[in-house]
């Protein structure tokens, strides 16, 4: 059960019990810190929780390429690091083109992620369905790599939730944060029966991290996407890969149990302040079209669930890793573009930069987004 | 797209009565269910070119409605699945001719209820059914599933269906009730309030006493085995919680077909879909969206009307259905303040009567705390899933504190039934851990709102077809 909160100091308070949140808890407690994690919903309930559980190359940004790569081996040897299987289940990743432009989309795509590492290679219509048997008849062009898969996002949570116990971190769940003060040697965290004090601050909100940053005075702006998520009942099985087209706007995979997912960021209506919000029946449709047009067989069967989550993106749609300028002790993790696949590294990594150790990789400072007039003029107290 | 002041979603007492109500105002009203015609569970129409032996009270109240629709220009889609409704109101559905979207500022839910069956051993076999489905076999198809039957549960459909079992000719090895003779007996008082039930409850028992059918009050089903050719069926005392009071089984039975369901339940997946305030009642059957007296939710022009609002049978859900109907008028301007108090006031009066019969019931029908209790460990909860009480207890171990949690940790609730079979069950489990069904939560609302085969949504269509959004970034 969750742990009762009090006013003692922690070394870290993490805010936002996601997957980057939660990963960062983890290696900080690990590292030898006293740690607390606090979300104002349970560990791993948004979009951690409720994403397509993706794990793949072919949706990546390609300067997050080495970035994927090393998150994707982390999901698959998380029994070694995490103590906790993750469910994840590695196969083979096509990334289709139906049309003369989305070929040469594909092209132009795969060499830059080739470029960057990846082992992409371009595959002829023929070879893809030697791959996959389930593909339609239209693929014009296919790109496969051999380091993709997939795990079942509402189960992360689970596995993390047993870790974080072994490693000794305070999981406040259901805890709304409402206020951080900087003050002498840290931070004061306060909400709703929990007042705590923490020499170091990292904000880990997803798409409320505009919000929670405002409480430091900080103007970082987090656009917020609605991916529209939708999944059939049990079916014989109908598909082996995982399926993505050249645009990156679809996501179709079948779990071991006979659902089949079907994502790829077709956009419904909502905001973070209402959490989520609602569907666009044309863009469920669309959506849905475009899965049964890469795999025939799902029309044959049901739609059991669609639901919203939400992804966050900064400006240039590069993530926000790194130190708050001008705020000591201060670190903010989020808004990673395919951030399932890289979340656990990109955690790891600002863990290593919050304990004192140099990251394997370069982080991504938010000092490129923010405005030079709007950086904070609160002079804060160093530890 | 057709542009509608009002739509109805399902046509049961509420449902029909509502959209009579509006229609007779003057306003743009369509009444929608995915049944084939009108009458919803309780006065369900036979199906076609059925020919019925003798027409009981229900089945002569459904024939009176469907004439009463049939002569009224009313507009009405039978047969469509409503599956999805997004804000202001936009509602998506699929009936023969593939999918359809209606709009319209006003939406009246009167949904009905789902049953409710707390898991024994055997639950899941084949020839366990529900009181509920039990009495649509019976009643509306005349179908009896076997020879001898054991019906066991509590609320007034037990002795409902075990007369309808002995009507039909069937037998009846035991009638089992979780509730007392005394439990009946204090429902009473309430029962008078509507003599014309009342009397056909007496004749109930008078068949069942006739037929010699043994009752055995405070009982419930330990188990059911499947034997070669029948289900052997194992009952034991409980105590008022409903939980089992010897470890022992105390009488075994030998059966065709068991009949089994614990209450009924609220069905409130429109108004959880599109975000209207719940609150847990116990008495009116579980979590129900808040209504005012006539039937609006917190959402602007979502009304409820009939048990989907809490169980109160359907004499109480004609009148709410006229209520809503009535409202949705007022609101739509169709009909000033003082003629809708007018017209108003017979209805409430009809109503607050109506409410104490099916009161009485819903009371009757109440989750017992302690039978969840009594579930063991290795039998399945959520049949759809295959999730046993022992993994949803591992779950809660876990730190699972509220049932959505609960859901994702192990798929309870996934399957094509969407927790309509599991989800009582589960969140009293929850409950015993978390407090209270308050705190143990209820499940976020999702679309599809029943399962939609995609052959139906998809139609065909081109590749060209497909509105594909801008590439996302490189």
């Amino acid at each position: 059960m969750t742990d009762v909160p009090d006013a003692r100091r922690v070394d870290a308070a993490v805010v936002g019990a996601g997957l980057m949140g939660t990963t960062v808890a983890l290696f900080l407690a690990r590292g030898g810190m006293r740690v607390a994690l606090i979300d104002r919903d349970g560990i791993c309930r948004s979009a951690s929780g409720v994403n397509a559980g993706t794990l793949t190359l072919h949706m990546t940004r390609a300067a997050l390429i080495p970035y994927a790569m090393r998150g994707f081996e982390m999901w698959t040897s998380a029994g070694a690091w995490l103590g906790h299987d993750l469910g994840v289940v590695s196969t083979e990743g096509l990334c289709l083109a139906f049309t003369e432009d989305e070929a040469a989309l594909l092209e132009a795509r795969t060499h830059a992620r080739r470029a960057a590492g990846a082992p992409i290679d371009l595959v002829s219509p023929t070879r893809a369905r030697e791959i996959e048997p389930g593909l339609g008849r239209d693929v014009r062009l296919a790109a496969c790599c051999p380091v993709d898969g997939h795990a079942s996002a509402y189960l992360t949570g689970l596995a993390y939730r047993r870790a974080l116990a072994a490693a000794g971190v305070r999981l406040l769940e259901h805890h709304p944060v409402t206020a951080i003060e900087p003050e002498a040697g840290g931070f004061r965290v306060r909400g709703h029966d929990l007042d705590l004090r923490a020499t170091r601050l990292i904000l880990a909100g997803g798409v409320w991290l505009e919000p929670m940053l405002r409480w430091l005075g900080i103007a970082l702006a987090i656009k917020v996407l609605v991916n529209q998520l939708a999944v059939t009942e049990r079916l014989p099985p109908v598909m082996r890969t995982v399926v993505t087209i050249a645009t990156g706007l679809l996501s179709l995979k079948q779990f071991a149990n006979g659902t089949v997912l079907v994502g790829g960021g077709w956009q419904g209506k909502g905001d973070r302040e209402h959490g989520t919000g609602t569907l666009i029946p044309e863009n469920l449709l669309g959506n849905l079209r475009l899965a049964a047009f890469a795999i025939p067989a799902l029309r044959a069967g049901r739609l059991v669930r669609a639901w919203l989550g939400l992804e966050a993106e900064t400006a240039d749609a590069m993530p926000a890793i790194g130190p708050m300028p001008g705020i000591p002790g201060a670190f903010v993790i989020g808004s990673v573009h395919s951030g399932y696949t890289s979340g656990p590294y990109m955690g790891r990594l600002l863990a290593d930069q919050i304990l004192g150790r140099p990251p394997e990789q370069p982080l991504f400072p938010i000092d490129r987004l923010l405005a030079p007039a709007r950086q904070p003029a609160t002079k804060v107290h160093a530890r | 797209m057709s542009e509608l002041d009002l739509v109805v979603i399902g046509a049961g007492p509420a449902g029909a009565a509502a959209a009579l109500e509006a229609h007779r105002r003057g306003l743009r009203c369509l009444l929608v269910d995915e049944a084939p015609a009108a009458g919803g569970q309780v006065w369900r129409a036979p199906p076609e070119g059925f020919v019925r032996r003798k027409a009981d009270a229900d089945a002569k109240a459904g024939d009176r409605l469907r004439a009463e629709l049939g002569a009224s220009s009313i507009a009405t889609a039978f047969g469509h699945r409503v599956w999805l409704i997004t804000e202001s109101f936009r509602i998506e559905a699929v009936g023969s001719e593939g999918p359809v979207t209606w709009r319209a500022p006003a939406i009246i839910a009167a949904t009905g209820v789902s049953e409710r069956v707390i898991p024994f051993p055997g639950w899941t076999e084949p020839g366990v059914i529900g009181l509920a489905g039990a009495t649509v076999l019976l009643k509306a198809q005349q179908v009896l599933p076997g020879e001898r039957a054991l019906v066991a549960g509590c609320g007034p459909l037990l002795p409902a269906v075990v007369a309808s079992v002995l009507k039909a000719g069937g037998r009846v090895a035991a009638a089992v009730d979780l509730a007392e003779r005394r439990e009946w007996l204090s429902a009473l008082p309430a029962m008078l309030t509507r003599p014309d039930l009342l009397a056909r409850g007496l004749g109930w028992l008078i068949r069942l006493r006739r037929a010699g059918v043994p009752v055995y009050f405070r009982h419930a089903i330990r188990q059911v085995e499947s034997a070669e050719e029948h289900l052997e069926v194992a009952i034991a005392p409980v105590d008022a919680t409903g939980r089992f009071v010897t470890e022992v089984c105390e009488r075994v039975f030998e059966v065709d077909w068991v009949a089994v369901g614990h209450g009924l339940v609220p069905g409130t997946e429109i108004t959880r879909l599109l975000g209207a305030e719940h609150r847990y009642h116990a008495e009116r059957g579980g979590w129900v969206a808040v209504l005012d007296e006539t039937g609006r939710t917190s959402v602007p022009g979502l009304l409820v009307a009939g048990d989907g609002g809490g169980i109160r049978g359907a004499a109480a859900a004609v009148e709410q259905g006229r209520l809503a109907g009535l409202a949705t008028a007022l609101d739509q301007g169709r009909l000033d303040r003082d003629g809708f108090e007018r017209e108003a006031k017979p209805i409430r009066r009809r109503l607050r009567r109506a409410e104490r019969f099916g009161q009485a019931s819903a009371r009757l029908m109440a989750v017992r705390a302690g039978q969840v209790l009594s579930i063991p460990e290795e039998t399945i909860v959520c049949r759809c899933e295959d999730v046993t009480r022992a993994e949803i207890t591992a779950a809660i171990g876990a730190g699972a504190a509220e049932v959505n949690q609960l859901k994702g940790w192990t798929r309870c609730g996934m399957g094509p039934c969407q927790g309509r079979m599991c989800g009582e069950a589960a969140a009293s489990l929850l409950a015993v851990a978390s407090g209270s069904r308050d705190a143990a939560g209820i499940w976020t609302g999702r679309a599809p709102l029943r399962p939609v085969a995609l052959d139906d949504l998809l139609g065909d269509y081109s590749y060209g077809d497909i509105p594909l959004p801008k590439a996302a970034p490189l």
